[in-house]
């Protein structure tokens, strides 16, 4: 065990909890306490808080609910152009910033994810209301492009002058024929991007999916992959397994995707759902209304991913299928083994934090297992305490005015479209302890004593740094150059560095190989100049083997 | 030629970014400064992920965190309670508020919910408090940067302090430019206040132990002494006229220069942007009167190896087609350089609106040339217009790389943002030594297009 080990064992996470908070005010103190836990994963009252406001004047990582709209969900679909509708930052900074990858069908297919529309208001706008500015843009959009669909989206300022985007969508939509809708995802409106997420999820439930009924999708077994966004290619990595299982993917929300395919996207079998955070609404909205049930999969990890893909198979219970994704399974695994081998002894017992998403956190978490890494540290950005403690705890969660903001569909079952049939399927299987409508959390999966924070704040991931001294930290850009300022290497868990994809075998791979060149790099032997006295090594990860 | 191109409502991929960007970067370059962007926490983080993927640096920015309740009873709760936790935390000098569009909407009162912060924490007394107004909607980053450093003048800086000191506003420019200019001075034996001064705070050395505040900035007695100072530079002929990147709020916004004068009765000089050796001259003229200084040996050595770097990449150069854009100040300068150096600029774009882009364009340009010129411009404007104008190369920040891709010519990479390639904050633009830098990379551009789009391979040029 090297000294290191040994000091994120030794150190006790009650007193290191306690010492981290004094530092914060009454107030502030008693707040962050709570969304700072202690794993103990036998405990079922354990109970964290997630999903409040951030204090004022307390950085955070967090962005805003416009983003969670138009950035997550909206922004891996190509053939929609989407208007942002206020000052020009706002659309700017959601410029192709994430890395979502797509791949229309031929050259002619539309994309338009390489374009940042903006009203760009004024002041005029701002006093004088900034609808016309708002109906010309559309119309713009409609006449340089003839786009599939449009999507609005409002900024702060607009839901503060009282601009109905929902009205001139509506207006628009009569006049021009395509499909227009507006997202009143002002960034004010919740406690995080979640808010936006959900705001997404209603609208493109309400205004989109089920709306062509003529399409005929007529393939043996048809799914549609949920909360997957295509960062890094990993979307094509799973089409590609999809494809040899005879699998017919029928629209992805969101990585690769299009508003087309959600138009009849309830023509499937099922709903996997990958990031429970960021769209479980419509997976749920969708079994209510059509009868496909759902499940939760996870494709970050070759184990993982292995047992994903026979659940899958096992759902649709064709002999067929499950031979082929048998062997699917036995070919990569075996490549994956191969790797393990070689990379685990020199990761084993290195220890990792993730502070990142609504699901990564919790996701990679089997990636940093397989090669003999154990998160002793993690925690969500915008993710609810459902995400942490599993859904058994959706009926106790506390309802706040945030919350209540965001409007609930009431969603009714249609009769002529209802698959009676896949409700049975299901309630067959709920009896051999098939799991549908599931997610236990990150919590029931992390040692005891592992800490688990929401909404971590730059004192709080300073202080664990400095004490328990993880050997990577994972999360996004803007930790980036603080953890590395600290002689941590961070991994961007956003964008992947650029590098992925890390979905599936092969990304499970490459997500070895590149911890394996992270934590073995010279960078942090160099650190002290030679003529230093006393030479303390400020990146103790590397000196064991390099 | 102002060209007559088919105006839009909507911007297209836009070529500017938003006032509390530049404010927060302004506020970087004051020694112990913690910005605050008074609003709802996006913007804060939208702008903090974009300094940071450009320095690749940590930018604290503070958040006020507006909550719907804020945009109805307005957001002095939030920001006496940001005020208060950043006071606490950071144990900064200063904090330093920039406004959104949202609280500008709201109209909040910040100087007045300034004034009861300081009634309710009387123990953060010792915390020094600028606030600029920023709203988006009356102008672009440019103006924000701007904006800022009139709040420091105006609300950290004093006079006690009689000294021999020039004030250099050199506006936005790369850690690297300011480095540079801070060698200029204490070359001469001129004492020196960058305001702001970005030579350290972006971009830092690795450290030992962690800094929650950078090190560097201008420094608090700095900021004391500027009052008394001999006389002030600053950088740049559109903003610090008074212009605004937006002519639609048709204000005239004050500018560092004026409040120097108005408030401490400064003498004060304007040079351009010093890029290309005449710019640089203006601006070693001017170092020269106000300091009585003799031009030390190693500035004439290093503008003769530009001189002399010049005549040696006539030849790759001359008559080659460039399109420039970028914000007005710093494009004015990259044009004049460009036109200096035999190269053609054929469109020159801005995505500010100043009334006054356009003819200082014209005072600028050396040769007959007739460049389209557009203002308020967006990417995809200028993308239409670079298939008609069919240049050699582009040069701006990251945002036009497309374009570059759809041309299939180089684009050097300048300004702000640079965030698809490592280095943006140690780009040299200025002086001698940056022109001298930026004339090397687009020669060699140049030649590495020539060569990659040659059969032959030719490797001796
Ligand atoms: S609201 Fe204004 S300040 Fe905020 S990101 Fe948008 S343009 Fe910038
Ligand atoms: S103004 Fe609102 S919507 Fe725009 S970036 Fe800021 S918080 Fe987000």
């Amino acid at each position: 065990m090297s000294d290191k080990e040994k000091l994120s064992t030794i150190i006790d996470p009650d007193e290191l909890k306690k010492e981290i908070m004094a530092k914060y005010p009454g107030k502030v103190q008693k707040k962050r306490s709570k969304g700072f836990v202690v794993n103990d994963p036998k405990d079922e009252s354990l109970e964290i808080q997630a999903n409040v406001r951030t204090i004022p004047g307390i950085i955070t990582q967090r962005g805003c609910t416009y983003a969670g709209c138009k950035g997550v969900i909206l922004g891996p679909t190509r053939d929609v152009v989407n208007i942002v509708h206020g000052p020009i930052g706002c659309s700017f900074y959601a410029w192709l910033t994430r890395r979502n990858q797509t791949r229309p069908l031929t050259e002619e297919d539309e994309n338009f994810m390489t374009y940042a529309f903006s009203t760009d208001m004024q002041d005029s706008n701002i006093v004088f209301g900034g609808e016309a500015k708002l109906k010309k843009a559309i119309k713009e959009a409609y006449e340089m492009f003839k786009p599939h669909s449009i999507a609005i989206f409002s900024t702060c300022p607009v839901g503060l002058i009282g601009d109905d985007v929902h009205a001139v969508a509506r207006e628009m939509k009569a006049e021009l024929g395509i499909n227009i809708f507006g997202f009143s995802c002002e960034g004010y409106r919740g406690v995080s991007q979640s808010a936006g997420h959900h705001i997404a999820n209603n609208k493109i439930f309400s205004n989109v999916v089920g709306i062509n009924d003529e399409k005929v999708v007529d393939s043996k077994f048809r799914m549609n992959m949920m909360g997957e966004y295509n960062i890094g290619g990993d979307a094509f990595l799973l089409e590609d397994y999809f494809k040899e299982m005879g699998i017919e993917l029928v629209a992805s929300f969101s990585g690769n995707s299009t508003i087309e395919s959600y138009e009849y996207a309830h023509k499937v079998d099922l709903n996997v759902v990958m990031c429970h955070r960021s769209i479980n609404y419509i997976a749920e909205m969708m079994e209510k209304k059509y009868g496909i049930p759902w499940f939760k999969v996870n494709f970050i990890g070759a184990h993982a991913s292995a047992k994903s893909l026979i659940k899958i198979a096992e759902y649709y219970g064709d002999d067929e299928m499950i031979k082929k994704t048998k062997e699917l399974v036995d070919r990569e695994m075996k490549r994956v083994e191969e790797v393990i081998a070689e990379v685990r002894p020199k990761l084993e017992g290195k220890t990792a934090m993730m502070f990142v998403g609504g699901s990564r956190a919790h996701h990679y978490q089997e990636l940093f297992a397989e090669v003999g890494m154990e998160t002793v540290a993690a925690g969500y950005e915008f993710a609810h305490r459902d995400d942490y403690e599993g859904r058994r705890v959706i009926p106790n969660i506390k309802i706040d005015a945030d919350t209540r903001n965001i409007e609930d569909l009431t969603v009714e079952k249609l009769d002529e479209q209802f698959r009676p049939d896949l409700q049975e399927r299901k309630a067959k299987l709920e009896k051999s302890e098939f799991a549908f409508e599931n997610y236990d959390g990150m919590m029931p999966e992390m040692r005891k004593g592992a800490l688990v924070i929401d909404d971590i704040s730059h004192h709080e991931s300073e202080e664990l740094i400095a004490k328990v001294k993880p050997d990577i930290f994972c999360a996004g850009i803007k930790e980036k150059y603080v953890i590395q300022k600290h002689g941590i290497p961070l991994k961007q868990l956003h964008s992947y560095d650029y590098g992925g994809p890390y979905a599936g075998f092969q990304g499970a791979i490459n997500f070895y190989r590149e911890i394996e060149r992270m934590l073995t790099t010279n960078v942090w032997k160099m650190v002290d100049a030679p003529w230093k006295e006393e030479p303390e090594i400020v990146g103790s990860v590397v000196t064991e083997y390099c | 030629m102002k060209s007559p191109h088919k105006t839009y409502t909507a911007t297209r991929n836009a070529c500017k970014l938003c006032a509390p960007l530049g404010a927060s970067m302004a506020y970087k370059g004051i020694q112990g400064c913690v910005p605050i962007i008074h609003g709802s926490q996006g913007c804060a983080t939208y702008v903090r992920r974009y300094m940071i993927s450009h320095f690749r640096e940590p930018v604290d920015i503070a958040s006020s965190n507006f909550s719907e309740e804020s945009t109805i009873f307005g957001g002095g709760p939030n920001l006496k309670m940001a005020l208060t936790n950043v006071g606490n935390q950071y144990k900064p000098h200063h904090i330093g508020i920039s406004t959104t569009c949202l609280s500008e909407t709201i109209g909040d009162d910040v100087p007045q919910i300034i004034q009861e912060f300081r009634k309710e924490q009387p123990d953060l007394s010792h915390v020094g408090l600028a606030h600029a107004a920023t709203p988006s909607y009356c102008g672009s980053h440019i103006d924000g940067f701007h904006h800022a450093i009139v709040a420091v003048i105006k609300n950290l800086s004093d006079k006690t302090l009689k000294n021999d000191k020039i004030v250099l506003l050199p506006g936005m420019l790369s850690p690297a430019d300011y480095r540079y200019l801070k060698d200029v001075f204490d070359f001469m034996g001129q004492d020196v206040i960058l305001l702001p001064d970005l030579s350290e705070s972006l971009d830092n050395p690795h450290w030992h132990d962690y800094k929650r505040i950078p090190d560097g900035g201008t420094t608090p007695q700095e900021l004391f002494e500027i009052g008394g100072s001999k006389g002030f530079i600053q950088f740049g002929d559109v903003f610090n006229r008074g212009a605004s990147a937006n002519t639609v709020s048709k204000r005239k916004i004050e500018t560092p220069g004026s409040v120097l004068s108005d408030k401490y009765q400064l003498k004060g000089k304007t040079v351009g942007m010093p890029i290309g050796i005449n710019a640089t001259d203006r601006f070693f003229e001017a170092v020269l009167e106000m300091s009585g200084k003799q031009m030390p040996e190693r500035y004439e050595k290093e503008r003769g190896r530009l001189v002399d770097a010049y005549t040696d990449g006539h030849k790759y150069v001359f008559e080659k087609r460039a399109v420039v854009y970028g914000e007005e100040d710093f494009v004015i300068g990259l044009t004049e350089f460009l036109s200096e150096i035999g190269v053609e600029p054929v469109l020159i774009a801005t995505g500010g609106k100043s009334n006054v882009f356009e003819s200082i364009i014209k005072e600028k340009l050396q040769t007959g040339h007739q460049p389209k010129i557009m203002t308020g411009a967006d990417f995809e404007e200028i993308s239409e217009q670079c298939k008609d104008v069919n240049p050699d190369f582009i040069i701006g920040h990251s945002k036009g790389y497309y374009i570059s891709k759809q041309l299939n010519v180089p684009l050097i990479r300048v300004g702000f943002p640079i965030h698809d390639r490592i280095g943006g904050q140690r780009v040299k633009h200025i002086g001698y030594e940056g022109t001298h830098e930026l004339f090397d990379r687009i020669v060699n551009a140049l030649l590495e297009y020539k060569q990659s789009n040659n059969a032959i391979g030719y490797k001796y040029l």
